[in-house]
């Protein structure tokens, strides 16, 4: 007979899984707006948009962020392996730092993004939208390299804003200052342990918080405990919110803004790093990765197509828009996503557009339908390319951050 | 002598959807079926008071709802409601369960194996690229790839503009996929035993292959190519058991001016000068048609109802070879209640869906090959279902019916086939059964046991082959049944052929009746009544 607990593995009732942090998030969602991440019950809303938006912006948000696919990868050839699997050359990835990825099929189509965290000599975490072990077990073949997928057994919050700082060292960490973007550090929190490193999603000053689930409520009453104490304001936010900044901030999300290649059932319908702006990843300087040949190849000859980030003239939803190289020209591409923009007072999108003969079009145009009283209406809006983020702020970077 | 247009010869639901759209074109059509009752394969029957089986095929997922929708088959009274998961119990007591929730169903593959629950990713999406690619020629006429006529030529170039739409990389997974085994296929994505086992019993659903046997890979598309509301790949259950859908069809047919005798046998197709003239039926009565249509499998259409002076040798003796070899059995239960299961957890979903017991490739196997040697399966495998939890038409209340198909069992046994021998046959599966649960045996009210001798005497199905010609690469597309004989033209003038041993093959699919009725209509010239695809894009 298998044993008890083999066969008390499996609750059917429970259709999305509860997150350790569930019980205070569960109390913060005053709508009850749940969506799924990755199988786990996560709040879209938990209050108002506006309200959650603005804590990212101006003062301080918290997020729960266990959802995000986890993988521990350690061994001797930890390092060798991962340098394979990415685009991009991490052979200098020093302990302690992180590096945002991205990794490609054979054919030089990205499977999916991610971040790689150094986390002690030898020993890595990758994070990723998309659930990868398939991929990486098939990607180790031959490699003595140890993976595992840790997504359940680790905890994590996402504290970001301009108060972020203050706000964690008001929670009683106090070695966050000196920490600069993209940097690790490991602290004791009430005697348990707590890894913060200086990443994010959102653009703006911020830190991701790791514990143990066990400790999750109590580094979550940490945090919020600087709310009750009078001294910052600090707010749950949902996805929604979260989609707002992501785009000002120009961060892709994979599987909305392009279609990952192992999930891709229509030939052409993957993307290269290329074509979806991470072509500044790509280094062939290195003595391989997977999808190298591909991406040589394509790498010589006219871009057919690209993720851009367009500005949106005026303040009507491009949903679903079809982009035109004129107004009522010929169809170039759609959207991928949008959002009104509260800080630039201006809509923003991610366009999958076509090149012809490697050329940006001069010009796009967006068609847009929208609704007023059930009443719906068309109209068209020119659409300015973005080279930049749409909102890159100085202290997003600045160490030690600035008081505020 | 009154003179149809066309006479269809069998009341399977190919020949009754054959038979509607050339009625709605305005022919005069009979439908003359050997049985009391319609439905060839897809039929319900009232065997014990009180309940209804369906007492062949039993879930539907292949039927086109293009053809639904042109029959108006949902005013005629047809309702296919999705069902829901699929469970493999194990022998050491624990399960799989394939959760009809996306969440509960990879959470539980991950109980089994972590990377499984990644890998079914990949493999949900390479299967997609293969149904996609298929599902787009199930309402189409094969093209003859030797012919130069025009619409070959250009059928033939939709075929390879279909197949080179696919990348150079899926090309090779493509034809790799064709000639796999399903075992070897699946063990590219799997490594759990149970998962392997659990995914692989689709593949020799009807076929007398074993899952190590090359060409079983694409049997697994064929249960994976149908829909429900778009749904790709999702099974119902027809509300009064399959039975509903032959008859929802012979409703529309009637509606549509159309007339269906029962109990009226055809001896033979009349021809005269290489053209079919009607049918003779076993009474002696002779019926003259313009047009004949052959329902039956192609064996059965070329070796039992024509006179082989009428046939070209070359197509007789392809007739003769042609691969139809019964390999399935079928049980039909008539339950005092409902049995349990203990392995599962107290009101799980799982009993609503596919029910198998089963769980190692090695046991599939070994269930081939008691097949291989004119035994049943002493350890068969079964897809179990349990339909009254959802149908309330099909049983008293509280009480139920459970359909058992099974896999293996053969067409001849050492002595042949006796009564003695089909009940241990049917017992040997009760056992199977009641192993994982302890009540089963007690409900027991009434069983149907089949055996392929069963399926043909009833259906006429040769050797009880439930897909009329097995699903292999020879007899498939422009290969079935036979190469020059895919576009549903029989041998002699006027006579067709409108089956499952025709293009697109076997299931509740009604696609062999559309296509067959899109070519007569053509020849006939008159108005094509027959459904355009969807299309999947
Ligand atoms: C046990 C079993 C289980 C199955 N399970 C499923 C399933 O779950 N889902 C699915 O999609 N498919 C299933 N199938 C396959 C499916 O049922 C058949 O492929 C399909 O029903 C065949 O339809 P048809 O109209 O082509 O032929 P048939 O249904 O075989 O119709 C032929 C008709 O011709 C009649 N006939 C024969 N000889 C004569 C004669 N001389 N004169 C007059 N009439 C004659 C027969 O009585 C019969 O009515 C199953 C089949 C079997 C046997």
């Amino acid at each position: 007979m298998a044993s008890q607990q083999q066969l008390a593995g499996h609750d059917f009732h429970e259709v999305l899984k509860a997150s350790p942090f569930h019980a205070r998030v569960e109390e913060q969602s005053l709508v009850k707006n749940w969506m799924s991440w990755n199988g786990y019950q996560t709040a879209r809303v938990y209050d108002t948009l506006a309200s959650e938006y603005f804590a990212i912006r101006s003062s301080c948000s918290v997020m729960d962020l266990t959802p995000m696919e986890k993988y521990r990868i350690s061994g001797p050839d930890a390092l060798t392996f991962l340098n394979r699997l990415v685009v991009r050359d991490i052979s200098a990835l020093k302990p302690h730092r992180v590096t945002y990825v991205a990794w490609c099929n054979d054919e030089g189509k990205v499977l999916d993004d991610g971040t790689i965290f150094h986390l002690e000599p030898g020993t890595y975490r990758l994070c990723s939208q998309h659930h990868q072990l398939d991929w990486l077990l098939i990607s180790s073949l031959g490699m003595n390299v140890l993976i595992e997928e840790e997504t359940h057994e680790v905890a994590a919050l996402a504290v970001q804003g301009p108060t972020a700082c203050s706000v964690l060292t008001a929670a009683g960490f106090d070695t966050l200052s000196q920490l600069k973007p993209f940097g690790i550090t490991h602290t004791l929190l009430n005697g348990f342990e707590v890894m913060i490193s200086r990443t994010g999603y959102t653009g703006d000053l911020g830190y991701e918080l790791w514990v143990a689930p066990a400790n999750a409520l109590a580094l979550w009453d940490a945090v919020f405990g600087v709310k009750q104490r009078g001294l910052y304001d600090v707010r749950c936010i949902g996805l929604g919110a979260l989609e707002m900044v992501r785009i000002e901030a120009g961060f892709i999300m994979p599987g909305d803004d392009f279609n990952t290649a192992e999930t891709t059932v229509r030939a052409g319908h993957d993307r290269s790093p290329f074509e979806i702006g991470l072509g500044w990843l790509v280094d062939f300087d290195k003595p391989h990765f997977t999808g190298k040949q591909a991406l040589l190849k394509e790498h010589g000859q006219p871009i057919k197509r690209r993720l851009l980030k367009l500005a949106v003239e005026g303040n009507k939803a491009p949903a679903d828009s079809f982009l035109y190289d004129g107004k009522r020209g010929r169809r170039i591409g759609t959207i991928k996503s949008h959002t009104w923009s509260p800080i630039l007072k201006a809509t923003l999108a991610m366009a999958d557009i076509e090149y012809r003969n490697g050329v940006v079009p001069a010009q796009i145009w967006a068609e847009i339908y929208y609704q007023k009283e059930l009443e719906w209406r068309a109209t068209w809006a020119r659409c300015t390319i973005s080279k930049a983020p749409f909102w890159a702020h100085p202290r997003r970077s600045a160490t030690p951050p600035q008081r505020c | 002598m009154k003179k149809y247009d066309a006479i269809v010869i069998g009341a399977g639901h190919n020949g009754l959807t054959n038979a509607a759209f050339l009625a709605k074109a305005g022919l005069d059509v009979l439908v003359l079926e050997k049985n009391e009752y319609i439905g060839g394969a897809t039929v319900s029957r009232e065997l014990y008071e009180g309940w209804k089986y369906s007492n062949c095929s039993y879930v539907c997922s292949l039927f086109r709802p293009e053809i639904y929708q042109a029959l108006d088959l949902g005013r005629h009274g047809l309702e296919v409601v999705p069902l829901q998961g699929s469970t493999t119990f194990k022998q050491n007591g624990d399960y799989f369960g394939s959760y009809h929730q996306p969440t509960v169903r990879r959470r539980e593959i991950a109980r089994h194996s972590k990377r499984d629950a990644d890998a079914s990713v990949r493999f949900d999406a390479d299967l997609m690229k293969w149904c996609r690619l298929i599902r787009g020629f199930l309402l189409r006429t094969p093209p003859d790839p030797s012919s130069l006529k025009m619409r070959d030529v250009m059928e033939f170039a939709h075929l390879l503009k279909q197949f080179y739409s696919l990348s150079e990389s899926q090309i090779y997974e493509f034809i790799r996929f064709f000639t796999m085994s399903i075992a070897e296929y699946l063990e590219e994505y799997f490594e759990s035993d149970v998962i392997l086992a659990h995914f692989s019993g689709g593949s020799i659903i009807g076929t007398g292959l074993g899952v190590y046997s090359p060409g079983t890979a694409y049997v697994l598309l064929h249960h994976a190519m149908g829909d429900i509301d778009g749904n790709v790949g999702s099974w119902g259950f027809a509300r009064g058991g399959m039975g509903s859908v032959a008859n929802a069809i012979a409703s529309s047919f009637k509606a549509l001016g159309g007339e269906v005798r029962t109990a009226a046998e055809v001896q033979q197709i009349i021809v005269k000068g290489r053209t079919a003239m009607g049918v003779v039926l076993t009474s002696g009565e002779e019926i003259s048609a313009r047009v004949v249509v052959s329902n039956l499998d192609a064996k059965r259409t070329f070796l039992g109802v024509m006179d082989r002076n009428d046939l070209p040798e070359a197509l007789l003796h392809r007739a003769e070879h042609f691969k139809i070899r019964g390999s399935s059995g079928k049980l039909n239960i008539a339950l005092d209640g409902m049995p349990v299961f203990p392995a599962l957890p107290p009101g799980s979903p799982l009993t609503l869906g596919h029910m198998h017991f089963t769980d190692t490739l090695e046991r599939l196997e070994r269930a081939y090959d008691d097949w291989k040697d004119d035994r049943w399966s002493a350890d068969p495998y079964v897809d179990t279902l349990i339909p009254t939890q959802y149908d309330p038409t099909m049983a008293p209340p509280g009480k139920h019916m459970m359909s058992v198909f099974v896999q293996y069992c053969p067409v001849e046994v050492e002595g042949g086939w006796t009564a003695a021998k089909r009940d241990a046959f049917g017992a040997a599966v009760i056992d199977q059964i009641a192993q994982h649960s302890p009540n089963f045996k007690q409900l027991i009210l009434h069983a149907e046991v089949r055996t392929p001798r069963e399926i043909e005497a009833e259906t006429g199905l040769t050797q009880g082959n439930i897909f009329q010609g097995e699903l292999t690469l020879d007899q498939l597309m422009f290969n079935r049944p036979f190469p020059g004989y895919a576009q549903y033209r029989g041998p002699v003038k006027n006579m067709y052929m409108c089956s499952s041993s025709t293009h697109p093959g076997g299931g509740v699919m009604g696609a062999p009746g559309a296509n067959a009725a899109r070519e007569i209509l053509r020849d006939l010239g008159r108005t094509d009544t027959t459904p355009r695809d969807f299309g999947d894009d």
